[in-house]
């Protein structure tokens, strides 16, 4: 099997599968009194800082969460309801259009429920945000309840320079949330020197767990909480701490961050020669995203383990399963619920056509890739791309 | 060989897939979805292609341990059968979607797709018997599917794998349930699937808008009611006429004509017709020699009539029944079968009802 999907999920790591199974074996409840709930919260308050130290954060600014989408969420929803709650004027939520639909969704719920208003920020080709394109849409920012540019995107691995946009959106006087679930590990992250007030992470990106996430919110950030009860997490998320995952995610992102450099240089390596692999046996399959050497801020401008193409005149989901049935795994984009393969609204939002959205897939390459899964590609692409095409775009 | 299964969520098209894998095939599923905007859950019996039927579709898939995939056909069935649909009926015809999704959705849009991914044929999960490029009728007479799949070519049969042909569908749930699949128990559909809540008036109103006229009974000549529009009828259709005719005796709407928008109605006498013409034919092997003895079957759920098949001039048929029927429909199908008690009527071929 050659699994070329790491961005939707990558495998866990031996050493977070040994201190997960380790802390599983042992009872007790973090807010328990007793010896048990001690050692129970002494676990999880380790995590804390480990996960703290490895993201440029304090202690006290992780917020545990059950993953990504709970993170956003919270991030959207609460930001918003508290800041409209200061001050009634803002109503305004300014959101990329190429984030991810934990934020999106969350945007556009609070627009059909909460009166918000949606201002979708201008996107560069490469679908990444400029802080002149922030402080055009914040205007004096008076009006705005917050702002999410996410780090870095997760369908075409594109980077945003974040410190640039906390700072105009600061200059706006407006707080600003970043989704980083593709970037931790990935790219560096710091999240003191971001300056963002707020920062969604999660686990199974990592090499950690699934269902484990965190926010990262400033102390003088105001958030109001989705979930209520116990008031374990800051009076902002409730829930019994589930510990060992936590600490499953704490490993995994200590490691995730220790290995970051190494495995940077070594995984666009990887994915540079995937490409120019690809486009030598497919001369018009067309790069989406930045340009592969890319740079934003100082740092990669792309994720150095995402290859994003597209194959006019073939169809996304024939191409995937054609390469599933030869044992390549990859992704059409962001995978739906329902199933069915609709044009990435990330691609759409960079202004590629409904065509070429849908005629796309993503590689993306994580912390066990290795040269011979990019040769196991190479040696199918060809005839793959050329049967798909010759079973057309299902449509007259 | 390679196959595709067309799975829609259904007991029938789950066991058609676990018997394409028993067979030894290499089975890749695939769940169509038809509609523009599916709901989340099933609303009733009626209906298809809900999320929760893909899902359980894929609940079989995984089981079976088959890649599973969902393809996205619905602008092709808004384009062939929807919009076909309401053509019909805005034409005083009365068409059968099920027929027309065999013919230009499963077995052209799916199949030339599947044929061109390299599969070698498309498993579908229809009560129908073929083998030797034989259509025939279903073991099980109640359940016979064969009316609905008469449209198709020996072309587009030499794709197709129709597994449950010889197993009654009562074996069928046993056979899901012996196998742990949850979709054992779960109830048939029904009636016309784009139009969920059965209204296929209301439905063909909402489309067409209402476009009032005449009712005029065939014998006086006389108006004797009133309409919304020619698309709520049928030929042979009794009921909700509304109708104030002197005398109490039953009618039925025997012609519909679109242009002026007169519906004619008569008495049941009237109704019978011993002749049907039809348009070109489509033959599921080579074309046989006419004139022909064979019987034909009119609607999905009809009874067979013998009839003689002759060849008209205009390329269409002529088919003389050798005993009348009511309620024969421009634009419906005529299936012509080859009796055969032995192995199952033989489906010779499909010609559409022009009067």
């Amino acid at each position: 099997m050659t699994y070329l999907d790491h961005a939707a999920t990558t495998p866990v790591l031996p050493e977070v599968l040994a201190a997960v199974t380790e802390q599983m074996g042992r009872v007790g409840n973090a807010s328990s009194l007793h010896a048990g709930g001690r050692a129970a919260r002494r676990a999880a308050e380790q995590a804390r800082e480990r996960l703290a130290e490895a993201l440029g954060a304090r202690p006290s600014e992780v917020l545990f969460t059950g993953g990504g989408t709970e993170s956003d969420n919270l991030a959207l929803k609460g930001l918003f309801w508290a800041r409209r709650e200061a001050d009634a004027r803002r109503r305004r939520l300014v959101v990329s259009p190429a984030e991810h639909h934990a934020v999106l969704d969350s945007a556009e719920w609070l627009a059909k429920h909460e009166g918000a208003e949606v201002t979708w920020l201008r996107l560069e080709p490469s679908g990444r945000v400029t802080p002149e394109a922030l402080t055009e849409a914040l205007g004096d920012g008076s009006d705005v309840a917050v702002a999410s540019v996410m780090w870095a995107n997760n369908e075409i691995g594109t980077v945003s320079g974040v410190a640039a946009l906390a700072e105009a959106a600061h200059a706006a006087g407006v707080p600003l949330h970043t989704d980083a679930v593709q970037a931790v590990g990935q790219v560096p992250v710091d999240f003191a020197a971001s300056g963002a007030d707020a920062l969604t992470l999660t686990g199974h990106k990592l090499g950690g767990p699934m269902g484990a996430g965190a926010l990262l919110l400033r102390r003088d950030a105001e958030c109001t909480p989705l979930l209520h009860g116990g008031g374990q997490e800051r009076d902002v998320r409730s829930g019994t701490l589930d510990v060992p995952v936590i600490v499953g995610l704490a490993v995994a992102a200590g490691a995730a961050v220790a290995g970051r450099e190494e495995r940077a240089g070594r995984l666009a390596a990887l994915r540079d020669r995937l490409v120019a692999g690809v486009l030598e046996q497919v001369p018009d399959a067309q790069l989406n995203g930045a340009p592969l050497d890319d740079v934003v801020a100082g740092g990669p401008g792309r994720l150095p383990g995402n290859a994003h193409l597209s194959f006019p005149g073939a169809e996304g989901d024939a191409l995937l399963m054609l390469l599933d049935a030869r044992g390549i795994e990859c992704s059409t984009g962001s995978a739906c619920s329902a199933g069915v393969a609709r044009p990435s609204h990330v691609l759409t939002a960079v202004g590629a056509g409904a065509a070429r959205a849908r005629s796309s897939l993503r590689f993306s390459l994580g912390h066990t890739s290795t040269g011979a899964d990019v040769d196991a590609l190479l040696a199918v692409i060809g005839p793959v791309v050329e049967r798909a095409r010759r079973a057309g775009m299902g449509r007259r | 060989m390679r196959v595709l299964a067309a799975m829609s969520g259904g007991v029938d098209s789950a066991v058609a897939a676990a018997l394409a894998v028993d067979a030894g095939h290499d089975v890749t599923g695939v769940h169509l979805a038809l509609s523009p905007d599916r709901q989340t859950l099933r609303s009733g019996a009626r209906g298809c292609c809900s999320v929760e039927d893909a899902h359980d579709a894929r609940r079989v898939a995984d089981e079976l341990g088959i890649p599973f995939y969902v393809w996205d056909l619905a602008d092709r069935f808004r384009e062939d059968v929807v919009e076909d649909f309401v053509a019909e009926y805005a034409a005083g015809r009365t068409p059968n979607p099920c027929l027309r999704c065999n013919e230009r959705i499963k077995f052209t849009a799916v199949l030339d797709r599947a044929r061109a991914l390299g599969f070698d044929a498309v498993v579908t999960g229809h009560h129908a018997r073929l083998a030797d490029g034989q259509l025939r009728r279903s073991v099980d007479a109640a359940k016979d599917q064969s009316y609905v799949l008469g449209v198709l070519t020996a072309e587009q049969l030499a794709g197709a794998r129709f597994p449950l042909g010889s197993t009654t569908k009562e074996r069928v749930r046993a056979i899901a349930a012996e196998r742990g699949f949850a979709v054992a128990t779960k109830p048939d559909s029904h009636d016309i699937c784009f139009i969920p809540d059965g209204d296929t008036r209301g439905f063909l109103t909402r489309r067409l808008g209402a476009a009032p006229g005449p009712v005029v009974d065939a014998a006086t000549g006389a108006t004797v009611g009133s309409h919304e529009g020619t698309h709520g009828f049928t030929v042979g259709q009794r009921r909700g006429l509304g109708l104030a005719v002197g005398d109490q005796r039953p009618r039925y709407v025997l012609s519909i004509e679109p242009v002026t928008r007169t519906v004619t109605v008569g008495t049941a006498e009237l109704t019978g017709v011993d002749v049907v013409r039809t348009g070109p034919p489509t033959w599921t092997g080579p074309a046989p020699a006419l004139p022909l003895r064979a019987e034909v079957q009119l609607r999905a759920h009809g009874t067979p009539v013998a009839c003689t098949v002759d060849a008209a001039p205009d390329g269409g048929l002529v088919l003389t029944l050798a005993r009348s029927e009511r309620g024969v429909a421009p634009g419906q199908s005529a299936v012509l079968y080859a009796p055969d008690p032995v192995r199952g009527d033989l489906v010779l071929g499909q010609a559409p009802v022009t009067r």
